[in-house]
C-alpha cells in the first residue's frame, strides 16, 4: 500500500484578490462593491472554469448542469412550500453550494456510498433520490423517502447507498468512518463521501475520524463543505486555525483546497481523491469553498453578512458560470437551456404534486419500525 | 455442564459467534493485543486476527460511531468499552445514531450492534468509574438493554445479542467477572432477549434485582429462609425489552416486592418497575413497593463510605421484613 505525502495536494489560495472568491474569508465590512472589481473577478473564474470543460464528456457536462439546476428549482419550490405551511420544522437550503454535492457525488459509481449532514436536499437528489420522494419527505407523508419520519433533516435512500441525512453537527463523519471501514472489512473497493459545514471541524467525532481512517487506512472521503457560516457565525470567529484543509495535517491525510462555486474543480479534485480511495484504500480531506446564499434555515433573518458579500458570491453563483461557460464552449445552446429548464419545471412540479397528494403516514406507523425484531411496546 | 466464570462464558460467546458469522468483529480499547482490560477478549486476536479484533485508539464517540457506520452496512459489531462509564463519550452515536437509524429512514436500515462492557461499581475506582447507567440507555426506544448476573445469562444473552438484528447496550459487572457458574456445553445454548428468568421460587415476597443484586438478593433470600420468609428472586434480564409479565405474575403470588439495583434511584430502573407494578397489579400489593438502590450520591472512594453506598445483602433482608410487616 503506497503511503502519501502528508502535505496537501494543491497549495491553497492566500486570501488576495487574484485567487477569486474562494480566498474570501472574512465578511465584507463595507456594503458596497466596485462593479468593475465584480466583472474581472467573474472572467477569471469563467476562464479557470472553460479549461477543465473539453476534459469531460458531454453528457456527464449536461447531467451536471441538470441536477444543478434540479437543485436550485426543487428548493426555490420548497421554500415557498415553507412559508404556506406545508413543511414544517426546520428547512435548511443548499442553494449556492449546488456545485458541491453534483461535482463531487458525478465521480462516484452507484456501489459508493454518501453520508451528509441535515442541509442535505441536494445530496439526496444528486444521489439520484426521486425528487417526488424527497418532497413528500419535506411534506411529512408517508410517500416520502423515509416514510415521513425522518423530515427534511433526515433523508435516506437505501437502494441508492444514500445513508443519510444526519442532523447533530459532525455524527455523520464516525458513521462513513465506519461505512468505510466496512466496504474494506470486505476487501470491496468502494468508496465514501462524506459532507459536513466547516463547523463541524470543531467537533471531536471530525478529529476522531480522520485520526481513525487515517491510522486504519479507510477508504473515506472527508467533504468539508466550507460555506464560511456556522449558523450565524462566521469561520473567523469560530475557529484558531481556519486553514480547514491544513487540519489534515495534523492526522497525515492527503488534502486539498477547492473552489466551491466551480463545479468541474470540485469534480477534478473528487476523482483524485476517489482514486486514492479506491486504489489504495487511503482517506482525503477535501476543503471546498462555498457560499450559501439563502440563511442558515428558512427562519434565518442574515443579520451577520453584508448583501454586499452575499450578492458577490452571487455573481458567482455555480450555475450561472457553468451555464455560461457550456454557451460559450458550444456544449449546449439556448434551445438546450430551455429544455433543460422545462424538464426540470416538470420534474419539481410532479414533486409538489405528489407530495400534496400523498396520504399522511397511518398512525400506527408512530410505533413501527423502532425495532428491527418488534418488541412489545411496538406490538 | 461445564463450570465456568462469567469471564470465559463472555468470552466463549464472542468466539462462537465469530467462528458462526464472518461480520462479527469486535473493536475497543485493548481487547486485542492486551487481551482487553478485564482479559474478557482472551485469545481472539490470536485465533481471528487483527481484521477482526481491533485496537482502537482511546477515541470513543469515532469507534462507537464507526462501529454504527459499519452496522448500517450489514456487519456485526461489538464495541467493548473498558468500563461503561466511558460510554458517557459515546452516547452521541449510541443514542441518536443507532438507536434513531432505523425509525428515522421509516425502517430502511438494520443497526445490528452490541455494546459491551463493565457497568457499575468496582472497588474503590470513585465516582467517575462506579456508574450505573442502565436507566440512561433503557429510556430510549431503540436500544435493547441486557443485564446478566450468571455465566450462563451472560454466555446465552450475549450469543443472542450479536445475533439480534438491533442495537444492544449489553451490560457486563467488574466485581462479577469471576463468578463462576454451570454452563450448559454446545454452540446453540442461547438465552432469548426479553425473558425474565426466576432465580429462586418463594411464595411470601418477591426481590426484583438485576446484575450485581442478583447474588446479593440470593443470599438475602436463604437468610430469610432460616427466619421462617419464603422468597421468590426473579431477575429479569433484560432492561429492555422488560418482561414485565414474569414480575407481575410474581407479584400476584406474593403480594409483596423489594426492587434491588446498582444504580443511583432518582428516575432509575426500579422507579419504572415500581409504577408498571402500580398500574398493573395494584389490587394484589399487600405493602407499598419497596427500593434498594446504590446512594444518591456519586461513589466516594473511601473503603467505608463506598459500602455504604452500595445495597448489601443486609438493606435487602431489611426491606423485604418492612414489606412483610415483620419490623
Amino acid at each position: 500500500m503506497s503511503e502519501l505525502k502528508v502535505t496537501p495536494m494543491k497549495p491553497r489560495p492566500r486570501p488576495d484578490k487574484s485567487s477569486g472568491g474562494a480566498s474570501v474569508v472574512e465578511p465584507e465590512d463595507k456594503d458596497q462593491i466596485d462593479p468593475n472589481e465584480l466583472r474581472e473577478e467573474h472572467e477569471q473564474r469563467l476562464q479557470e472554469q472553460q479549461k477543465h470543460i473539453e476534459e469531460v464528456d458531454r453528457e456527464t457536462l449536461l447531467r451536471m448542469l441538470y441536477q444543478m439546476i434540479l437543485i436550485r428549482r426543487f428548493e426555490e419550490k420548497a421554500a415557498e412550500a415553507y412559508t404556506l405551511g406545508k413543511i414544517g420544522g426546520f428547512c435548511h437550503l443548499y442553494i449556492g453550494q449546488e456545485a458541491v454535492a453534483v461535482g463531487t457525488l458525478s465521480t462516484l459509481r452507484p456501489d459508493d456510498y454518501a453520508l451528509t449532514s441535515y442541509r442535505d436536499h441536494g445530496h439526496a437528489l444528486a444521489m439520484g433520490t426521486s425528487p417526488d420522494e424527497v418532497m413528500a419527505e419535506l411534506y411529512g407523508k408517508a410517500g416520502g423517502c423515509s416514510s415521513g419520519k425522518g423530515g427534511s433533516m433526515h433523508l435516506f435512500d437505501a437502494d441508492k447507498h444514500f445513508l443519510g441525512g444526519h442532523a447533530i453537527v459532525g455524527g455523520q463523519i464516525p458513521l462513513a468512518t465506519g461505512v468505510a471501514f466496512a466496504t474494506k472489512y470486505r476487501n470491496t473497493d468502494q468508496v465514501t463521501l462524506v459532507y459536513f459545514g466547516e463547523a463541524a471541524v470543531n467537533q471531536g467525532a471530525f478529529h476522531e475520524s480522520l485520526n481513525m481512517a487515517q491510522l486504519w487506512k479507510l477508504p473515506c472521503i472527508y467533504i468539508c463543505e466550507n460555506n464560511q457560516y456556522g449558523m450565524g457565525t462566521s469561520l473567523a470567529r469560530a475557529m484558531s486555525q481556519s486553514d480547514v484543509s491544513q487540519k489534515a495535517c495534523a492526522y497525515g491525510l492527503a488534502s486539498e483546497f477547492v473552489d466551491g462555486m466551480d463545479v468541474l474543480a470540485v469534480r477534478d479534485a473528487t476523482l483524485r481523491a476517489v482514486e486514492r480511495a479506491r486504489k489504495d484504500y487511503l482517506p482525503s480531506l477535501l476543503e471546498i469553498r462555498t457560499y450559501r446564499f439563502m440563511g442558515h434555515s428558512m427562519s434565518d433573518p442574515g443579520h451577520y453578512r453584508t448583501r454586499a458579500e452575499i450578492e458577490r458570491y452571487q455573481e458567482r453563483d455555480p450555475i450561472k458560470v457553468f451555464g455560461t461557460n457550456l454557451r460559450e464552449k458550444g456544449v449546449l445552446d439556448e434551445a438546450g437551456f430551455k429544455e433543460i429548464e422545462e424538464r426540470v419545471r416538470g420534474e419539481v412540479e410532479r414533486a409538489l404534486k405528489f407530495a400534496d397528494t400523498s396520504p399522511e403516514p397511518a398512525p400506527e406507523e408512530l410505533y413501527t419500525n423502532i425495532y428491527a425484531t418488534p418488541i412489545k411496546s411496538e406490538q | 455442564m461445564a463450570v465456568i466464570t462469567m469471564r470465559e462464558a463472555l468470552n466463549q460467546a464472542m468466539r462462537e459467534e465469530m467462528k458462526r458469522d464472518e461480520g462479527v468483529f469486535l473493536m475497543g480499547e485493548e481487547v486485542a493485543a492486551y487481551q482487553g482490560a478485564y482479559k474478557v477478549s482472551k485469545g481472539l486476536l490470536e485465533e481471528f486476527g487483527d481484521k477482526r479484533v481491533i485496537d482502537s485508539p482511546i477515541t470513543e464517540l469515532g469507534f462507537a460511531g464507526l462501529g454504527v457506520g459499519a452496522a448500517m452496512v450489514g456487519l456485526r459489531p461489538v464495541i467493548e468499552f473498558m468500563t461503561f462509564n466511558f460510554s458517557i463519550l459515546a452516547t452521541d452515536q449510541i443514542i441518536n445514531s443507532a438507536a434513531k437509524m432505523r425509525y428515522m429512514s421509516g425502517g430502511q436500515f438494520k443497526i445490528p450492534i452490541v455494546f459491551r462492557g463493565p457497568n457499575g461499581s468496582a472497588y474503590q475506582v470513585s465516582s467517575q468509574h462506579s456508574q450505573a447507567l442502565e436507566s440512561w440507555y433503557a429510556n430510549f426506544p431503540g436500544l435493547k438493554v441486557v443485564m446478566p448476573s450468571t455465566p450462563a445469562d451472560a454466555k446465552g444473552l450475549l450469543k443472542s445479542a450479536i445475533r439480534d438484528d438491533d442495537p444492544v447496550i449489553f451490560l457486563e459487572q467488574e466485581r462479577m467477572y469471576g463468578n463462576k457458574g454451570e454452563v450448559p456445553d454446545g454452540e446453540d445454548f442461547l438465552v432469548p432477549l426479553g425473558v425474565a428468568d426466576v432465580k429462586r421460587e418463594g411464595k411470601d415476597a418477591t426481590i426484583v434485582a438485576r446484575s450485581l443484586t442478583v447474588p446479593l438478593a440470593l443470599k438475602a433470600a436463604e437468610e430469610l429462609e432460616k427466619q421462617g420468609v419464603s422468597v421468590e428472586v426473579v431477575d429479569p434480564r433484560t432492561i429492555r425489552p422488560l418482561d414485565i409479565e414474569t414480575i407481575i405474575n410474581s407479584v400476584k403470588k406474593t403480594n409483596r416486592v423489594v426492587i434491588a439495583e446498582e444504580s443511583h434511584p432518582f428516575c432509575g430502573v426500579a422507579a419504572e418497575i415500581s409504577a408498571q407494578i402500580m398500574e398493573r397489579a395494584f389490587d394484589y400489593l399487600d405493602a407499598p413497593v419497596k427500593r434498594v438502590s446504590a446512594a444518591d450520591a456519586p461513589m466516594p472512594y473511601a473503603k467505608n463510605l463506598e459500602r455504604l453506598a452500595l445495597p448489601d445483602v443486609e438493606r435487602i433482608i431489611k426491606a423485604v421484613r418492612e414489606v412483610a410487616y415483620l419490623d
